[in-house]
């Protein structure tokens, strides 16, 4: 079926780019809901079709991978959930497969935001992964849902050296003090590992710059593909691993799966959405290619 | 007073903060201060749905263009802000998350909030493309180069890339195209990013240096008195 | 005029009736998986709306109106109210309330933790942000202004100096010569190896030239001529590198957004794929 309709795919868009090309030549105008109506087609097809294929995790996803896996049983791993409804088709799949593995690594999770959006997904990851996959993981002893606080990167700023200054309780109410997870953590400093997931303005950026830095704690990030280019000055010194964009969460759902047996029919959002994003890819970059052919040897194009 | 307290403010709040990173006695002052901001910008928060609410009820009442669109955005503020604030539906009761699973309130949030801000940005891939066709053009040296490069990364960061130059001997692997990708993301890109990064940090310095000794004030807006 | 106004209506209608059939095969598909038929109209009413919304927001690719006008408004109203709550509930109730009131804090249910009379500064600020409504006192808000600014100013300035200045240099002096064992095993093993020991020396060489150029480049104090000029060109080309790896970032991004939403619709709404 992958097979078929990846040359199906094919078949649609090669046909469609060529009529572009020569329209484009002919210096004939193309109307713009031409153009959506070709990557909404170059998207939906291979959607429809299953197109996947398999990835092979970077360097620089394969650093974040290898601190998770290498650290021991039982360390403190705190992921912040800093996006919102705008970025989750792309980032969610990181959070997803970020919390699969340290809980299957029987690290302790602790969950929190700094964008106020940050408080429902926690709760709703809490709700579909951990009581899903992991029903046997003790919410307080476990993992702990600490959610959102205004402030941005005050909010930072405080935690980095005490936690109960900001956070009195978890989400549903629970003092921090009668939580066993808990027990010998005061602030940030006591992480073994910071996770920023996000992609905006508070994210992975704040994280190195007030918590990883100050507090000295290695920081990773998920980031949306749209700031990823801006984290790699961080990396590998102040950032120990980045997963960018959907490739980014694609190859970590691959390592991940390829080495935990008991999660081989884990959903994979993120490798699922490569088969799309390929021929998306191809498109614009045919617009590209059609667009300069069209202005440099095009009848428009000689004329001026 | 107008103008004099507020730049008092700055200076006395943005100097605790950057001696509290130097001297640990008033290192509490600092934190004391980053809680009051977070506390401040719930505050803020309220002000901008206190506005909202302000001009569109206005804008209904005086029955002005699209009025009828301004009392779905009223009734949509209203019922979520009903939903949070009240925590409707939620087993938790007034000491629950408010965002707890089967609340109405993130209930909402699932159904409402999050598909239109979702298709809001899914919007500018289409927007994306047509400026793929349009814009880009190579006319000189330096847009050829970035042209280049969005090809390499664009190539190289599916797998077709790897379809495309996979047969590349190991020996020659920095032309296979996801390589490639990586080198350009991990050389020249960190270069140029890290020259803006530092040009930016010199200028957050020297412009958080203007706003807490009261050279920059274009904060405080214009007197009209 | 007229001939527009049937067209609308046509449309709605056209709407209303594909919305009421979407309503009844959603329920009908949730009641067919066990779930009570409350919750099967409850969820297919959900899903149905969502994917309205989606559409509606979609409409605007062929012209403005007035369902993505809907949806548009609808989503300003939401999320400010959505904001309000959440930053009431986890800042106010969790961090303000348990400081200056037992009575409120057993209210509320949350842990009181005794009085501290200097929490009522951000409550007069706070109270005196939102006077900025007030067209004769809003100058009273500049007072809030003025310490929200003095934080935010003060937070950076060390952060910013720390991790995107200091670091940063620090971390552009990269060894020249990677991994030096002597001119035999330099050319015994010279290749395009992309994690081979050339590459890598010339990975270091690129990041100290391209951060030293781009730098100059963006040094404005002086005329960009002669050797500076030189190395300002080269500055211009390494930013041309990293803002075409940024445009291909972007539309991986813009990208995953769309397949994101036509995953909803094609999996959640209309069930055709698995």
């Amino acid at each position: 079926m992958s097979n078929l309709g990846l040359i199906i795919s094919l078949l649609i868009i090669g046909a469609g780019l060529l009529w572009l090309l020569i329209r484009s030549l002919q210096g004939k105008e193309v109307e713009r809901r031409i153009i959506f109506l070709f990557i909404g087609l170059a998207v939906s097809v291979p959607l429809l079709f299953n197109i996947t294929f398999s990835e092979k995790a970077t360097p620089i996803v394969k650093a974040l991978y290898d601190k998770i896996d290498n650290l021991p049983e039982g360390s403190n791993i705190l992921l912040s959930f800093d996006y919102g409804p705008t970025m989750a088709p792309e980032v969610q799949p990181m959070s997803d497969v970020l919390i699969r593995h340290v809980l299957a690594k029987n690290h302790h999770l602790f969950l929190m935001g700094l964008w106020a959006t940050g408080q429902s997904l926690g709760a709703e990851a809490v709700d579909r992964i951990i009581k899903g996959d992991f029903p046997e993981k003790i919410d307080g002893i476990d993992f702990v849902n600490i959610g959102y606080k205004a402030g941005n990167q005050g909010v930072l700023n405080v935690i980095v050296t005490d936690f109960r200054k900001l956070y009195a309780t978890d989400v549903g109410g629970r003092d921090l003090d009668s939580l066993p997870i808990f027990n010998g953590i005061k602030s940030l400093k006591d992480m073994d590992l910071l996770i920023s997931v996000g992609g905006g303005f508070p994210g992975v950026k704040e994280w190195v710059q007030f918590a990883g830095d100050p507090g000295n704690v290695p920081t990773g990030g998920g980031s949306a593909a749209v700031s990823a280019p801006l984290l790699y000055p961080y990396y590998p010194r102040q950032m120990l691993g980045l997963m960018g964009g959907i490739k980014g969460a694609a190859e970590y759902e691959s390592e991940f799966k390829r080495h935990y047996e008991r999660f081989k029919d884990m959903p994979e959002p993120g490798v699922k959405m490569m088969g799309p994003q390929t021929l998306a890819h191809l498109v614009i970059m045919a617009f590209i290619v059609i667009g300069n052919l069209s202005y440099f040897f095009g009848k428009k194009g000689k004329q001026s | 007073m107008k103008r004099k307290i507020p730049v008092l403010i700055t200076f006395v709040v943005g100097s605790v903060l950057i001696l509290s990173v130097f001297f640990p006695p008033i290192e509490t002052w600092g934190e004391d201060f980053s809680i009051f901001f977070d506390i401040i910008a719930v505050f803020a928060f309220f002000l901008g749905g206190g506005n909202l609410l302000r001009i569109h009820t206005k804008k209904a009442i005086k029955r002005q263009k699209d009025w009828g669109f301004s009392i779905v955005t009223v009734l949509g503020f209203i019922i979520m802000l009903i939903a949070g604030l009240f925590k409707v539906w939620n087993d938790g009761g007034i000491a629950g998350d408010v965002a707890a699973p089967g609340s109405l309130f993130q209930m909402m949030y699932n159904w409402i909030f999050t598909p239109l801000g979702a298709t809001m940005y899914a919007l500018l891939a289409f927007f994306v493309a047509s400026a793929s066709y349009r814009a880009f053009r190579a006319k000189n040296v330096g847009a050829t180069i970035l042209l280049v490069a969005s090809f390499i990364i664009l190539l190289g960061r599916t797998p077709l890339g790897t379809y495309v130059t996979g047969w590349i001997p190991k020996s020659l692997s920095i032309f296979n195209i996801p390589d490639l990708a990586i080198w350009i993301m991990t050389a020249p890109n960190l270069a140029g990013q890290r020259a803006i990064m530092i040009g930016i940090a010199l200028g957050v310095v020297s412009m958080s240096l203007r706003l807490i000794l009261g050279v920059e004030r274009t904060y405080l807006g214009v007197d009209n008195e | 005029m007229a001939v527009t106004k049937k067209i609308s209506l046509l449309i709605l209608a056209i709407v209303i009736v594909l919305f009421a059939v979407s309503w009844i095969a959603k329920t009908g598909t949730f009641e067919d998986t066990g779930m009570p038929l409350g919750l099967s109209v409850r969820d297919g009413f959900l899903v149905t709306f969502a994917a309205f919304l989606t559409l509606s927001i979609f409409s605007f690719l062929y012209k403005d109106n007035p369902y993505y006008k809907f949806a548009e408004h609808l989503f300003v109203g939401v999320s400010a109210a959505y904001w309000m709550c959440v930053g009431f509930w986890s800042t106010f109730v969790g961090n303000f309330i348990p400081k200056v009131s037992e009575g409120l804090s057993n209210f509320f249910e949350v842990p009181y933790k005794g009085f501290d009379v200097f929490y009522f500064i951000p409550l007069i600020l706070g109270i005196m942000l939102l006077l900025r409504m007030s067209s004769k006192i809003g100058w009273i808000s500049r007072w809030s202004l003025a310490f929200i600014v003095g934080t935010t100013a003060g937070l950076n300035l060390i952060r910013y100096m720390r991790s995107d200045f200091i670091s940063q240099v620090s971390n552009t002096f990269v060894p020249l010569v990677v991994d030096w064992q002597g001119f035999g095993a330099f050319f015994s093993d010279l290749s395009l190896n992309a994690s081979g020991q050339l590459i890598m020396t010339m990975s270091n060489w690129v990041i100290f030239i391209g951060v030293f150029c781009g730098i100059i480049y963006f040094f404005f104090s002086k005329e960009h001529s002669g050797f500076f000029g030189g190395a300002s060109k080269v500055g211009i080309w390494v930013l041309m590198v990293t803002f075409g790896a940024s445009f291909g970032y972007t539309v991986m991004g813009r990208v995953s957004l769309l397949v994101g939403r036509l995953t909803f619709l094609f999996h959640d709404w209309l069930g055709l794929i698995n």
